[in-house]
């Protein structure tokens, strides 16, 4: 794998492979000094135009873990504002002895463009409404150990399926759940009012709905995504109150669950919009779960990246 | 300026016959003395010298992307011997001065001829109209006014232009793109593809939609209106309706929407992104078809050079445009002509006589006749070549067709009987 720039770009193998390590990377965690020595030497830049806490700090650990050099750019703010390209951007910073250059952009498609100008390995961290690999296959992760409590041996998610609810025209986690929910075997209904489900996806591999309170009670996991506020005010919906009696997971739904069926957001949460505190804070809930297998899948994805590599990468391409 | 004599030319009809090209206008062949320059045009087919209605050259303002001197020098290589300078410039063509400005520039730097477009409103900012009458009775003669870039979305504004330049006989060429439909961000056509990338759309109807309003209005108006670079098959069944209803409507198509699709953007190449965006084949096909029929008037190119860093950003953040006026006949020719859909004659029409009446230019878009303006462009239908950014006169090399092979038509441009292209 040279690079993680879609949830396409995996095959069932590979996640397994990733997801199997993250296991033992999850075990790291739980001690009490959390260090392997597997990357030591490596360089990884967290190179972000685009805020970000949770992504940043969960990969910042993950390369620290591993015994990286980590340093964190946040572009916002700073070059590109003084006018600078995407590409003049990324070829300093990898010019710099990068091994690895994780990339979060406000715009669709930006690291997969930074990864046709460096040698340096790119991570996309998060890109525009395009994808957000990681946090699908951290997402992956974290269902697959929920589905294992009552199936020890469970591989794949043939079977199962996992209900998307939200805004999926503006989510990246969606885009790349749904790739990556293919490629595990799942069946994916995605459930958003049509102004909020993207256009062409009558083509992608899922089914549709507008009835939340129908497909529900027959998922084994639901996916929470967040509304952002500024759709609001953009003429997506009405009010946050008519989204919510919509498409929120209220109280009233969340009983409506299928008994051991999981909940997931990938956060920040809107509670009280699409989704309860109580349905957020359930025994279901796998929410917090998410974040922690946030950095194990990351370090695991590094090392499939990085690991076992002897000369490190150099830049390429005239500045 | 020595007589310039061109043998065995295709005229079109008129079979093979001989050119004298002669102070700048076309003379009888009869008379060419025995030191007269000589081109052999056996095989080759002679064009009116093609006008192009949508040009940028960045000139003011923008002189590292293209200045009026490379510009037309790409013109040049192209067959163009007249271009319509858009107004989108810093500053905006929105004077009398400014658009003398141009013209100035065109006369002192151009190898084709340089004609502004005025804006339609001040600073192209869709509030106030722009001095439209002093730029056309200025000596720049503005006849084509335009806030290309940015569509006229205010409809009472639209209707005061639109009866406002028919005092003096011009042509309101909208940009045709609601803002509110299309949204801020738009950079793909809106559809599967847009919806896969997570790239933000923009609908074909919001192209339409104002075409529709702008049709009525120059009804209402009975003024002249020119759309612009036409990207949907919507957008041509609304001009069959206005057309077939008596509007004074013309429009134009690019090249680059009669070959590219939508396709193109799947790897985010900022090359391909263009405003109107690049449509899935069924819109080019109509477009095609409308074309051939005449619905679609004229090819223009939206030749839009940009500096490489202005396209080396993300494709939603990267600016919009991509060369055309080197590549134009050649798209035609590709898409059009070799596939039996237009004839030379058509080409003729649709890229010179028609374009030059639109912008009320008497010396361009003539016949090839004695007498007339001696702007040519002899053309050979059979060469082929594949296209090199490299090669270009522009000074950008935001080039969509490099590593295509294409038709290389254009062998030489005579722009009032001087050469300004010839093929080495």
């Amino acid at each position: 794998m040279r690079h993680l720039l879609s949830a396409a770009d995996l095959s069932l193998a590979e996640t397994s492979a990733i997801l199997d390590l993250a296991e033992e990377m999850a075990q790291v965690q739980a001690r009490p000094v959390k260090k392997l020595p597997a990357l030591r030497g490596r360089t990884v830049v967290n190179l972000f135009f685009e805020d970000s806490t949770r992504t940043r700090s969960s990969f910042e650990l993950a390369g620290k873990w591993l015994s990286a050099d980590v340093i964190n750019v946040s572009a916002k703010g700073s070059s590109v504002s003084k006018g600078e390209s995407l590409r003049d951007t990324v070829l300093t910073v990898a010019a710099m002895g990068v091994d690895a250059l994780v990339i979060r952009h406000g715009a669709s498609g930006a690291p997969g463009q930074a990864a046709q100008w460096v040698d340096a390995h790119v991570l996309n961290a998060g890109d525009g409404t395009h994808e957000h690999p990681t946090q699908a296959l951290l997402d992956a992760f974290t269902l697959r150990r929920h589905f294992r409590t009552t199936e020890p041996d469970l591989d794949t998610f043939a079977g199962k399926r996992v209900v998307i609810a939200g805004d999926v025209t503006h989510s990246r986690v969606a885009r790349s759940n749904v790739l990556l929910l293919q490629t595990l075997g799942a069946d994916v209904t995605l459930v958003a009012p049509p102004t909020l489900m993207p256009s062409g996806v009558e083509t992608w591999p899922v089914t549709t709905s507008s009835d939340f309170d129908a497909v529900l009670p027959e998922a084994d996991a639901v996916m929470m995504l967040r509304v952002q506020r500024e759709r609001m005010s953009g003429g997506y919906f009405p009010t946050p109150r008519e989204y919510t009696v919509g498409y929120g997971l209220t109280r009233a739904r969340l009983a409506s669950m299928r008994p051991g069926s999981a909940i997931c957001h990938p956060g920040p949460m809107n509670r009280g919009l699409e989704i309860s505190a109580d349905a957020a804070d359930a025994a279901s809930s796998l929410i917090l779960d998410q974040v922690a297998a946030g950095v194990a899948v990351r370090m695991s994805v590094l090392y499939q990246l990085l690991g076992g590599e002897d000369a490190p990468a150099t830049p390429r391409g005239d500045l | 300026m020595p007589d310039v004599l061109v043998t065995g030319a295709d005229l079109l009809g008129a079979g093979r016959a001989d050119l004298l090209l002669r102070d700048g206008r076309f003379a009888d062949p009869a008379t060419a003395g025995p030191d007269v320059e000589r081109v052999d045009a056996d095989g080759l087919v002679a064009l009116p010298g093609l006008v192009d209605l949508h040009t940028h050259l960045r000139e003011p303002g923008r002189e590292d992307a293209e200045t009026v001197a490379s510009g037309t020098d790409a013109a040049a290589r192209g067959g163009f011997t007249a271009v319509l300078a858009m107004a989108n410039t810093n500053p905006v063509t929105d004077t009398a001065e400014a658009a003398e400005h141009v013209a100035a520039l065109g006369r002192r730097d151009g190898h084709a001829q340089v004609v502004p477009v005025g804006a339609i409103s001040k600073g192209l900012a869709g509030a106030e109209l722009a001095e439209l009458g002093l730029m056309a009775r200025s000596s720049a003669g503005v006849r084509v006014f335009s806030d290309d870039g940015h569509c006229v979305t205010d409809a009472r504004l639209m209707r005061r232009a639109l009866e406002y330049v028919r005092a003096f006989d011009g042509v309101i060429a909208q940009h045709a793109q609601d803002p509110r439909l299309a949204g801020p961000d738009a950079c793909c056509h809106e559809g599967e593809l847009s919806g896969r990338l997570g790239l933000p759309g923009w609908p074909a109807v919001a192209e339409s939609t104002v075409v529709a309003r702008d049709v009525q209005l120059a009804a209402l108006t009975r003024s002249r209106l020119h759309v612009c670079h036409v990207s949907t098959a919507e957008t041509v069944d609304v001009l069959r309706w206005a057309k077939a209803r008596g509007v004074d409507v013309t429009a134009e198509v690019a090249p680059h929407h009669l070959l590219l699709t939508t396709a193109e953007v799947a790897g985010y190449d900022p090359t391909y992104k263009v405003n109107p965006p690049l449509r899935p084949d069924e819109h080019v096909a109509a477009l095609r078809e409308a074309l051939a029929d005449g619905t679609l008037d004229v090819v223009a190119t939206d030749h839009a050079p940009h500096a490489r860093h202005d396209k080396e950003h993300a494709f939603a953040d990267a600016a919009p445009g991509m060369l055309g006026l080197e590549t134009a006949l050649a798209v035609v020719l590709e898409t059009m002509v070799l596939p039996g859909r237009l004839g030379w004659g058509d080409v003729a029409q649709r890229m010179s006589a028609v374009p030059a009446r639109i912008a009320r230019l008497t010396g361009q878009g003539r016949p090839l006749a004695v007498g007339e303006p001696a702007n040519l462009t002899l053309v050979d239908p059979a060469a082929r070549a594949v296209v090199d950014r490299a090669g270009s006169a522009s000074l950008s090399r935001n080039n969509p067709w490099h590593g295509r092979d294409l038709p290389d038509p254009v062998v030489a441009t005579f722009w009032a009987g001087r050469a300004t292209y010839r093929r080495a």
